[in-house]
């Protein structure tokens, strides 16, 4: 592994300071991620700065009804967290149907966001990439790109963001609480992280000088309603090719309020609010669901290898939309889809 | 040894290694290690303790699952730095001198490995399956053993040895034929 230095955070205003002094340091919490980056030779952190002794481990009620999950939480103790079970099932079940219960019990509630992607092109240091080297080219767009994105890519780069957690995150319009050397903010989860356009590089809106702190969530959970649904090559441990979060509120028959996001398919979690508001007030069927589906992929784009997403979403926001409308929600354990 | 205005111009300073304690085993272990030394080239070339297996060295087989703290974590992926003062349980800390751990039993009963090399991984990353209390089926079984990786194929019969564990002879409903 290449060599670093290493320090600790005391507190998060140390942090901040040890961070906008040292432009070549990285956090490091759970380290799945990074750790791996770094022996790929694709991170070259000088230092790493370890955050995992401050005190952002809570999971608090908000004052307005909703839950402030502490950036070091880690994510299968968020999973299983009584008020997650409870009124944020959504979240329990994608953090479930990510990763394996080791990486599950390692990884942070933050790191979790900031994990980079997958794409063999990116970790492969001998081939051009612009999000590993900007400028160089992106190798995926002609190559093998089976796994890659389908909606809101650039002629830079097709990568797709890994997380199954974010994308519930964005259905539940969580927002990601930040400190750095210009104070704390908090930013929209559907603002976090960026589309690749001409600086692939850049995953997040996240300054090199922030950390984040916490995810809050609003209080409205669709505990009844709900699912995360997961396509993969194997029925466990793998990244998605699709995944569907989805989110309803029904009266009857009528949807009251619909959200779903997509996993496996662009660069950040994908919503499209117009395909939501067709929904609202449509009746909870197959034919409303497919004319949403259509809606959201509408400007869907291939590579080649990944043609089939396309209509693989299409059938995953049905279905998705479909189990969320009866409240049968995917079992992560049970694989059987239904 | 540099000097001082070589020392002045040259940004780059060597790391210093770090002194840990790691409380391997019920045993008080000190090291003192560079900050890029993961958990498991800890515990295989400085404490000597191979048991732990080097599989992918990248997360992705489960194989240098060893438990921190009684939770199941990858130990390749972790830096021995970061886990100072922690208690670490790995597959040599699991029998009570001649007696095999109930798990180690199980999985020799089941004939659950082949070659043996994941068999540590497995056996420790069962024992935090069977702590964190939330596997209550076959089915929750392979879901939550799925950062084991067996090359050799044995899962079945990895399934069936935690199942008697887990649910005793009786109870284990899907034990290979």
């Amino acid at each position: 592994m290449n060599n670093f230095g290493y320090s600790r955070a005391n507190d998060v205003a140390d942090a901040v300071r040890q961070i906008a002094a040292d432009p070549g340091a990285k956090f490091i919490a759970g380290g799945t991620n990074l750790i791996d980056l770094i022996k790929e030779d694709v991170a070259r952190p000088s230092r790493l700065i370890d955050i995992t002794r401050l005190p952002l481990a809570k999971v608090e009620e908000t004052a307005d009804g909703g839950l402030r999950i502490g950036a070091l939480v880690p994510n299968s103790d968020l999973a299983h967290h009584p008020q997650i079970e409870a009124r944020y099932p959504l979240l329990g079940s994608a953090i479930l149907a990510g990763a394996s219960q080791q990486l599950r019990n390692m990884a942070s509630t933050g790191g979790n966001l900031l994990q980079r992607t997958r794409c063999l092109y990116f970790y492969d240091t001998t081939t051009p990439c612009n999000k590993r080297e900007p400028g160089s080219g992106c190798s995926a767009i002609h190559g093998i790109n089976r796994m890659h994105a389908i909606l809101g890519t650039s002629e830079h780069c097709i990568a797709i963001h890994p997380s199954d957690m974010c994308v519930a995150l964005s259905v539940l319009e969580a927002r990601v609480l930040v400190s750095g050397s210009g104070g704390e903010r908090s930013i929209a989860f559907a603002d976090f992280h960026r589309l690749p356009g001409d600086a692939p590089h850049l995953d997040s809106n996240l300054r090199a000088d922030e950390i984040i702190t916490a995810i809050e969530l609003p209080p409205k959970g669709f505990a009844r309603n709900y699912t995360y649904l997961k396509i993969r090559d194997r029925l466990s441990y793998a990244f998605a090719l699709v995944s569907v979060a989805a989110g309803l509120e029904l009266d009857g028959e009528t949807i009251r309020d619909a959200r779903f996001a997509l996993g496996g398919v662009a660069h950040k979690p994908w919503r499209n609010t117009a395909a939501e508001a067709q929904l609202q007030g449509a009746r909870a069927t197959s034919e409303s669901f497919a004319r949403a589906a259509d809606t959201v992929l509408r400007d869907a784009r291939g590579f080649g290898h990944n043609d089939f997403k396309i209509e693989l979403a299409r059938r995953a926001i049905v279905r998705a939309l479909t189990q969320a409308a009866r409240g049968t929600p995917q079992s992560q354990a049970d694989k059987r889809i239904r | 040894m540099a000097d001082s205005s070589a020392a002045a111009t040259a940004p780059l300073q060597p790391p210093s290694k770090m002194t840990v304690t790691l409380h391997v085993n019920g045993v008080e272990r000190r090291l003192t290690i560079a900050p890029w030394t993961t958990l498991l080239d800890a515990l295989r070339l400085y404490l000597d303790l191979t048991g732990t297996k080097k599989g992918c060295d990248h997360g992705q087989c489960g194989a240098c699952t060893v438990l921190v703290e009684g939770r199941r974590i990858n130990s390749c992926l972790t830096l021995a730095v970061m886990k100072d003062g922690a208690q670490i349980t790995t597959v040599e800390g699991l029998a009570q001198g001649h007696t095999l751990h109930p798990l180690q039993q199980a999985f020799i009963d089941h004939d659950a490995f082949q070659c043996g090399y994941c068999t540590p991984g497995q056996i420790c990353s069962a024992i935090g399956l069977i702590a964190e209390g939330k596997a209550r089926t076959a089915d929750d079984i392979r879901e939550l053993m799925s950062g084991n990786i067996c090359r050799c194929g044995a899962y079945t019969n990895i399934v069936a040895a935690i199942g008697e564990v887990m649910f005793g002879k009786a109870g284990q409903s899907e034990r290979a034929p």
